[in-house]
């Protein structure tokens, strides 16, 4: 056969067979990647989707730094019975703003792409320091020690600097104000009372919409922002952003 | 010959200059991250690297300042003292990945006795991608390395390539490894699957992995033989694509040049299609074509009979490699990503089933005339099971990924359970293989210290995996059924507690199936420990009785013929 | 290859390809027949498959990826599946919802439907608060028994359940605070301590009596508004009976002590937004028949 004789230039040169390989294991990532950047019926058309405020990009790191994805995954599949236990499935909008994305793979715990405000903070709280003293069955690890330590955000002006390098929409007040908002978020009453305002104003104006920014003490703990506060708020805003009395299913490019 | 051999050897101490002045290079950054850290995770993997590295640079001079004239590279001589080191570093790792892997088992299982509230950084989201890495890329890993240095000098009759290099290449993978799993401990990852590692441990084993591929070719190059031999492609399209993929899905940009944190480029779908590229493919290049092309030389080798057919080489050999990067999206199956994606992922896995049935018939069929083996040598079974597993993980692949039965499997433990037939039966397996045929090879052993603790390896880890594989499918087929089972009145049965409650007791027999696949592995590992030291049946080799009918000296290369 | 020497394998009689590698040779056997078959209708069915689902995306800056002949969508049809489920339930959904209690209690059927409603949704909505079957948790009110907080008929069950309780964002919300007496300085610790004691011994428990003494003056001066003279609790506020065996938040004279210093407070979620209507009745039905309705 031709082919079988031919195949021997590759078997003698080295650098031709390395050419070889690399052209035909670059055809499929290109075809796949690289018209998801640029097909605009990507990402469907949506309202409310803001960037995450510094708490809850805060709290989202110490959700990756546990690991939680290797357990829960963020994305309602469209099938009947996921939309009846977890709600409306996933949209690719919603996460958008996720570098890097957090769909999971395995469901060794419950879905949370919707969890947010499904539960109270406090429960949140109790939950993660003793998973086994609400839910018996569980086999979730404990968490209490978020707890005790407190949450360090020296840097996290350059986290949203970052953040914007690639292509978050922060705005350079929402930059310059990162850390007032944290305290605004976790401690509105006191330490943060200044920045209250502006949160709000800021992260709503990005959304379009009001009710997106919710500011308490996550944690129980009204005198300390720990990394629980800001694990929790990340967790009660998860997928509540996007506006579903407004959005288009029967759109044809949000069809899929 | 003398200047010759001369001009060689200088050449291939300025490869002694060249890694040393890399290595200090590094070290100096490493200082200085250190010296400027943003936080603590950062300054304990600057010391950890500078504590490792300096070892390795003060190593390589006290190694070098005893050089008077004796020539380390010696072109006449295989470099077969790395591959020992490689037959190590694959033990150690491998039971090192095992037993976490055992302890996260352990955890699902007994979450009351296994968790510790007061070390959070031992709890479950931290130790599995310290498993997943230690047993792909520390055990996999070193054993790619060891086989691929060996085969490759073998096959191309030529010693390594790039002096000091190969041994910059091993001990940088080391470095890469331990700066990977005590990353993990202290909370530092990227959160992508098999990708987990920081920014400047990406970096690092860039670096690492571009010096492997410039080792690798050079040593093609410099080959005596006309022709590169097949599983020298395969090595070949494991170390470029490895390298595409890893680049390409770890681009993000440090938030500080001295912190530890980065923010991965691409964003929600686009990162989620780019991550299960590189997933996918981390199966399909460093689990599939890695170690086919350790198949491809161990089991005609070891059973002495040739390769069943070159023609089915080529065929596979590039339909696999071109079918399986497509394949990526059956990990995304009805999530947000656009459904033409998720079509072309099913039907190029579907298409991959025979080009992966390719080097199960070239590897099984190879054996026709030595069937006999398969009774009387207990590794060349472990080879062969290993092939039969690859035949049923890629048959269970392609079935997984049918939109339909992905809907079913997707987030269970199906999933798991079709992971460890590959990775238990398949990689396993062809590892243990290898491991066994190298360790008296490259101590120049009769045989095995005992070929029936073989046989216990081989029956305690298969019963073991039997048992991680079919409590797995169980729990997994029962909780996507419980998932989706509706009442007669039109209600989800189940709550999903119920569903975590229902897998209890499979997960007790997937921890002892693990156990007892651990337990193998340490059997094996004593096994090669006494063969190294040449007791039992593994006497000094002589020449002439060579059970393994090598024309030449083993670590001698032989004239061209 | 014809410049190479062939030779011929003694025991297949199948031709080499006539090299060998460190003694490894190769066979040139053709290829399988059965593989290649099977590889080719694989082929053949992907590119079926590909011209009935969307497959091809599109060249930049050309519209859209290939749509398909079937048209297929998974988000249209999931609308349809959950439409088609929604339609087989609404006839009854909707007699559920007209109904009262003694309408539900007397048809067995939509009784029946409710509560299989009702125990479906809370295994994943309550369970995880209230324990499995309702059987609560510490600081998450048992439902199975018959001590309410504030309301145990079914009207007022399910009026809990849509607005909650201290649920920021309902106007309607079951709404009652505990003043944090400790925290926010309105009695000392040791006034506090004194608290607990009375507390324990309305309890009916061991306590300290001279304590217990000082604590009962202060309770009837900040308390007893709430909780009633004798702690006998008010339901229309939602503060607990103290002299009962049942405690939300744990009966060690640590915790009653956290509680009047801290208070706690706590939320249920108004599930109004999250589930409908009929849920929400089935929900109510559900629980009110887990043990203690009234
Ligand atoms: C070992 C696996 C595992 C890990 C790791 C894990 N979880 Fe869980 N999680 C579970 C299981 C199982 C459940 C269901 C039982 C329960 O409610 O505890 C659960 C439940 C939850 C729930 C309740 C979801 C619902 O809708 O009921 C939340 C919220 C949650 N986990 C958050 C987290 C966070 C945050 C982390 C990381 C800090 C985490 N989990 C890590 C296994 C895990
Ligand atoms: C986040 C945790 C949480 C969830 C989820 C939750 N509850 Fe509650 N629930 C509470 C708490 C806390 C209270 C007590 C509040 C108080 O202190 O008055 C409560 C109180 C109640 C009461 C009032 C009990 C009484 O004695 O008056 C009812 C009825 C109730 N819940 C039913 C439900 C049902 C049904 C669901 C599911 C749809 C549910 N709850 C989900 C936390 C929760
Ligand atoms: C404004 C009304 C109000 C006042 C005043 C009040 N309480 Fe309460 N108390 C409540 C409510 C409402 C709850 C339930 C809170 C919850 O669910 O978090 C409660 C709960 C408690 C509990 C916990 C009961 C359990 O089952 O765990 C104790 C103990 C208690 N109160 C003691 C006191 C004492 C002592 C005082 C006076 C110093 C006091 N309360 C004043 C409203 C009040
Ligand atoms: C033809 C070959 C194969 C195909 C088409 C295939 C297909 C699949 C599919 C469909 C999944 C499940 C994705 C999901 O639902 O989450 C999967 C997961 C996986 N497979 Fe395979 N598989 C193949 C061979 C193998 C082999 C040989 C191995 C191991 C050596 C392997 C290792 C894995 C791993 C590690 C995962 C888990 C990825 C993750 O979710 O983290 N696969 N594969
Ligand atoms: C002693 C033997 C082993 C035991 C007990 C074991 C146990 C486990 C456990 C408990 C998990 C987590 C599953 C979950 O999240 O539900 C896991 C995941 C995984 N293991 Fe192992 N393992 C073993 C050996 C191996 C080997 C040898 C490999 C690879 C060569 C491997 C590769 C993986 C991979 C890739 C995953 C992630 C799967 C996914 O994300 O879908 N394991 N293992
Ligand atoms: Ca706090
Ligand atoms: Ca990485
Ligand atoms: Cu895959």
């Amino acid at each position: 056969m031709g082919l079988m004789n031919n195949h021997g230039i590759l078997e003698r040169h080295s650098i031709l067979l390395t050419i070889g390989i690399l052209v035909v294991v670059s055809i499929g990532g290109i075809i796949q990647m690289a018209p998801l950047m640029y097909m605009d019926n990507t990402i469907e058309k949506v309202d409310g989707m803001r960037p995450y405020t510094p708490l809850e990009l805060a709290g989202r790191d110490i959700y990756i730094r546990e690991g939680c994805y290797v357990c829960h995954s963020q994305m309602v599949r469209p099938l009947r019975d996921e939309v009846e236990r977890y709600g409306h499935y996933s949209l690719a909008a919603e996460s958008m703003y996720d570098h890097p994305f957090q769909w999971g793979s395995k469901r060794t715990g419950p879905d949370l792409a919707r969890v947010g405000g499904k539960y109270s903070a406090e429960w949140q709280v109790d939950h993660l320091i003793d998973p086994r003293a609400l839910v018996p069955e569980s086999v979730m690890p404990p968490y209490a020690f978020l707890m005790d330590k407190k949450l360090k955000y020296d840097g996290i002006e350059d986290r949203l600097r970052t953040e914007r390098l690639v292509g978050v929409p922060y705005t350079d007040e929402m930059i310059a104000n990162a850390k007032g908002h944290i305290l605004a978020q976790a401690d509105p009453d006191n330490r943060g009372f200044d920045y209250y305002d502006s949160l709000v104003a800021e992260y709503e104006a990005a959304a379009g919409r009001e009710g997106t920014v919710e500011l308490r003490d996550w944690d129980g703990n009204p005198n300390e922002i720990t990394e629980m506060d800001a694990l929790v708020a990340y967790l009660q805003m998860t997928g509540t952003l996007v506006d579903f009395t407004t959005y288009e299913a029967d759109d044809l490019s949000n069809r899929r | 010959m003398t200047t010759n051999q001369l001009s060689v050897r200088t050449g291939n101490n300025s490869s002694i200059i060249g890694v040393s002045a890399v290595l200090g290079i590094f070290l100096l950054f490493a200082l200085l991250m250190m010296a400027f850290a943003k936080d603590a995770g950062m300054g304990t993997q600057a010391l950890t690297f500078l504590v490792l590295g300096g070892g390795l640079f003060i190593g390589i001079g006290m190694w070098a300042g005893s050089l008077i004239d004796r020539d380390p590279f010696d072109e006449s001589r295989y470099e077969d003292t790395l591959v020992k080191f490689g037959v190590a570093a694959s033990m150690f790792w491998g039971l090192a990945g095992l037993l976490v892997g055992v302890i996260i088992a352990l955890q699902l299982t007994w979450p009351s006795v296994f968790y510790f509230p007061e070390f959070g950084w031992t709890n479950f989201g931290r130790l599995r991608p310290l498993h997943t890495s230690a047993v792909i890329f520390a055990f996999g890993g070193n054993v790619l390395l060891a086989t691929s240095f060996y085969v490759v000098q073998r096959t191309c009759r030529t010693r390594l390539a790039g002096g000091m290099w190969p041994w910059f290449v091993f001990w940088g993978y080391q470095i890469f490894i331990f700066l990977a799993a005590t990353g993990y401990l202290l909370g530092i990852t990227q959160s992508k699957e098999y990708a987990e590692p920081e920014w400047y441990v990406d970096l690092w084993l860039t670096l690492v992995w571009v010096v492997y591929l410039l080792v690798f070719l050079g040593t093609l190059w410099k080959r005596k033989e006309p022709h590169i031999y097949v599983a020298n492609w395969f090595y070949l399209s494991f170390i470029v694509t490895i390298a595409m993929l890893h680049i390409v899905n770890n681009l993000s940009i440090p938030v500080s040049l001295t912190g530890s944190k980065s923010v991965q480029v691409f964003a929600g779908v686009q990162d989620a299609m780019t991550q299960w590229w590189y997933g996918h493919n981390a199966v399909g290049f460093f689990l599939t074509t890695g170690f086919l092309a350790i198949m491809y030389y161990f089991i005609p080798k070891r059973v002495n009979r040739p390769v069943y057919s070159y023609r089915l080489s080529i065929v596979h050999f590039w339909s696999l490699i071109f079918i399986y990067i497509w394949a990526g999206p059956h990990h995304l199956h009805y999530t947000a990503l656009p459904q033409w994606a998720q079509t072309l992922g099913m039907t190029f896995s579907i298409m991959l089933w025979m080009p992966s049935w390719g080097g199960m018939i070239n590897g099984v069929m190879t054996l026709s005339g030595a069937w006999d083996k398969l009774r009387t040598d207990p590794v060349v079974r472990m080879m062969v099971v290993s092939l039969a597993f690859y035949g049923m993980s890629t048959f269970e692949g392609p079935l997984m990924s049918v939109r339909a039965v992905n809907s079913l499997s997707h987030y269970t433990e199906w999933g798991i359970g079709h992971v460890h037939s590959g990775a238990l039966g398949w990689v396993g397996y062809i590892s243990f293989g290898a491991l066994y045929c190298l360790v008296p090879w490259l101590y120049k052993r009769k045989g095995l210290f005992s070929k029936s603790l073989v046989e216990w390896h081989f029956w305690i880890s298969t019963i073991g995996i039997i048992f991680y594989m079919v409590s797995m499918w169980f729990a997994g087929i029962m909780e996507g059924l419980m998932w989706r089972a509706y009442n007669e009145y039109g209600f989800l049965e189940y709550s999903f507690v119920e569903t975590v409650e229902a897998k209890h007791i499979s997960y007790i027999i997937r921890m002892l199936g693990g156990l007892l696949y651990f337990s193998g592995a340490a059997i094996m590992a004593y096994n090669l420990i006494r063969t190294a030291l040449g007791h039992g049946e593994a006497t000094e080799l002589e020449t002439a009785t060579d059970p393994y009918a090598k024309p030449e000296p083993r670590a001698a290369l032989a004239p061209a013929e | 290859m014809t410049d190479e020497r062939r030779d011929i394998d003694d025991h297949s009689g199948i031709e080499t390809t006539g090299h060998s590698w460190d003694g490894i040779k190769e066979l040139n056997n053709p290829l399988p027949r059965w593989w290649l078959y099977i590889w080719y209708a694989t082929i053949a069915w992907a590119i079926v498959y590909m011209i009935f689902m969307p497959a091809l995306p599109a060249l930049p800056g050309l519209g859209t990826n290939t749509t398909g002949l079937r048209n297929h969508s998974d988000r249209d049809l999931v609308a349809v599946a959950v439409a088609d489920l929604k339609a087989a339930r609404v006839d009854q959904s909707a007699t559920l919802l007209e109904a009262s209690l003694e309408e539900i209690e007397t048809d067995r059927n939509l009784q029946q439907f409710a509560l299989a409603m009702g125990e479906s949704l809370f295994g994943d909505n309550c369970a995880t608060c209230h324990g499995a079957g309702g059987r609560g948790a510490v600081g998450y009110p048992s439902l199975a028994d018959d001590v309410w907080l504030w309301d145990g008929t079914l009207d007022g069950i399910e009026f809990t359940l849509r607005h909650g309780i201290r649920h920021d964002g309902d106007d309607e919300t079951r709404f009652s605070i505990m003043p944090a007496f400790g925290r926010d300085g309105l009695l000392n610790a040791a006034e506090v301590g004194a608290l607990s004691q009375h507390v324990l011994m309305l309890a009916g428990r061991e306590a300290d009596v001279e304590e217990a003494k000082i604590g009962a003056g202060l309770f009837s001066i900040h308390c007893a508004t709430c909780h009633g003279d004798m702690g006998q609790g008010d339901r229309t506020q939602g503060a607990p009976n103290l002299t009962d065996t049942e405690w939300l938040y744990g009966d060690s004279e640590g915790e009653i002590y956290a509680t009047i210093y801290n208070a706690r407070n706590s939320h249920m979620p108004a599930w109004q937004d999250r589930l409908d209507d009929a849920s929400i009745k089935a929900l109510a039905v559900y629980v009110h028949t887990l043990g203690g309705g009234e």
